[in-house]
């Protein structure tokens, strides 16, 4: 099947079975790979893109079902110089990543979260809610607290 | 890991989708939040999805006549707010945050829920609980069906394959009830092992309206009928509380033995459980009572 996604704003014409899951078409169609597939049954998250500014797991989708709609992964975070994004900034210097492996997944659902309501950073209850969404073996989540609160007051001009 | 072949349709119209499902071998694909999954695993390999997400008019919600109406598109997210039905909204804001996790919760839908009829999954027992009413739409047009007779079993409904869920209308409470909701899980990322729902109200210190619903503790969802009317008409007082809650417990649920918690612990999980939602519940009917 034809299908048109607008992938980190650049507009793309793949032909897909209608099997393909997002994930797939990402990888495979668009040669995107900074989205990971590990459980594809919706637990650890490492797949997690925006669809329409809204995070998803993309391995729970169908590329058919994204037509006509606007994706963003891990890749399309940094500038378009390659200034990274204040959250790839902030994962950084809290060393919120050791092997990577979930890193882009935990980067594209704090930037939908924060994108949508940067308050959510505030409000330790919610943004531990949002935390538990993906899965990390590696950094015991603390760290990626911390960064995700970093960037947010990056975000809101350096506020705090 | 990935899905077996399948032909996939969009339609835009409610009879198109009823169209679809008459061709047989067919699935509704809604939030895909379960269904994906398990034809990701190929446990299911259905010929056709029906993807109803295009179609505008399923995202409706509203609450009026006494009811509120949650069409096929209301994704769980909805509920996060305050979607202004009164302790209705109270209750079922409360029940959503132990659902998932917010990507999903911002796909899946409320009657894809019901439709895949998961034993431990928290709105089949609250449609259970609160007497809802189910609305089944195929070729042969729509019949009602309570939600306490939906549910068959452990991802078991009488729905027919042919059928779409295409609305549920659950009861607005009463403007002075108050709610309580207590799920008890292993980690915050799993399934609730068990969950109390409860709403009541009380005039003179007296529980004068009660509904108590559980959650994986019979092959079905559970409306606590015995323990209703342990508390219907008494004092709402710890004693109260605590003897129908263990009636709940002993007479209402029905739990299957698990390798890690025999039938016995789980009657007794379920009578904490029960009281402590029941206390939430009196506590949350003072608060409006008192003019909260
Ligand atoms: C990691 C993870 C954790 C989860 N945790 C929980 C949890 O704690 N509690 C919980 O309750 N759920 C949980 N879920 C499941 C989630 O709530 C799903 O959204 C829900 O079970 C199904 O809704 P859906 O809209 O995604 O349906 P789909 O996956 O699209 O469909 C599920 C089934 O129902 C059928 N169906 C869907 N809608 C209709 C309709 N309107 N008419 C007829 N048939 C229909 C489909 O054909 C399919 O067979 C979890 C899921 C994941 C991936
Ligand atoms: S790969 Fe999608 S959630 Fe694990
Ligand atoms: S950094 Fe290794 S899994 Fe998160």
């Amino acid at each position: 099947m034809r299908v048109t996604l607008t992938v980190n704003g650049e507009r793309r014409e793949l032909e897909v079975e209608a099997r393909r899951t997002l994930a797939d078409a990402l990888r495979e169609n668009c040669r995107l790979t900074g989205t990971h597939l590990a459980c594809e049954h919706g637990v650890c998250g490492a797949c997690t893109v925006l669809v329409d500014g809204e995070a998803v797991r993309s391995c729970l989708m169908f590329a058919v079902q994204c037509d006509g709609r606007e994706v963003r992964t891990v890749e399309g975070l940094a500038g378009a110089d390659g200034t990274p994004h204040p959250l790839q900034e902030a994962f950084s210097a809290e060393h919120a990543l050791q092997c990577g492996f979930c890193t882009p997944g935990f980067l594209m659902l704090a930037a939908g979260a924060l994108q949508e309501d940067p308050s959510i950073a505030d409000d330790p209850d919610r943004l531990r809610e949002l935390l538990t969404s993906n899965l990390c073996r590696c950094t015991g989540y603390e760290s990626i607290r911390r960064a995700v609160t970093r960037a947010a007051g990056e975000l809101a001009g350096g506020a705090s | 890991m990935k899905p077996t072949a399948f032909e996939y349709f969009a339609p835009r119209t409610v009879e198109e989708v009823v169209a679809a499902l008459a061709g047989g071998d067919t699935r509704v694909l809604a939030g895909g939040q379960s269904l994906v999954l398990e034809m990701n695993y190929r446990t299911v390999r259905p010929a056709r999805l029906v993807d109803i997400n295009r179609v505008a008019e399923f995202t409706g919600l509203d609450a009026g006549d006494g009811v509120l109406r949650v069409r096929p598109l209301v994704r769980h997210r909805a509920f996060e707010r305050d979607i202004s039905a009164g302790p209705l909204g109270r209750l079922l804001s409360s029940v959503v945050h132990n659902i998932a996790h917010p990507p999903i919760r911002a796909r899946g839908t409320m009657l894809g829920s019901l439709a895949y009829a998961h034993p431990a999954a928290e709105w089949p027992a609250v449609a259970t609980a609160l007497d809802a009413q189910l609305d089944l739409t195929g070729p042969d047009g729509t019949r009602t069906v309570a939600a306490e007779a939906f549910f068959a079993g452990p991802f078991d409904t009488v729905r027919r394959p042919e059928e779409l869920l295409s609305e549920a209308r659950l009861p607005l409470l009463p403007d002075r009830a108050g709610v309580g909701f207590v799920e008890h899980r292993r980690t915050h990322a799993s399934f609730a092992q068990l969950a109390a729902i409860a709403a009541l109200t009380v005039r003179d210190g007296v529980i004068d309206w009660v509904r108590l619903g559980l959650v994986n503790a019979a092959e079905r969802p559970v409306r606590a009928h015995a323990a209703e009317r342990a508390l219907l008409g008494q004092p709402a007082d710890a004693g109260t509380l605590t003897g129908a809650a263990r009636v709940a417990g002993e007479q209402d649920a029905d739990p299957r033995e698990q390798p890690h918690a025999s039938a016995g612990y789980q009657r007794h999980a379920v009578g904490v459980l029960v009281r402590r939602a029941l206390e939430a519940a009196v506590r949350d009917a003072g608060a409006v009572g008192d003019g909260r």
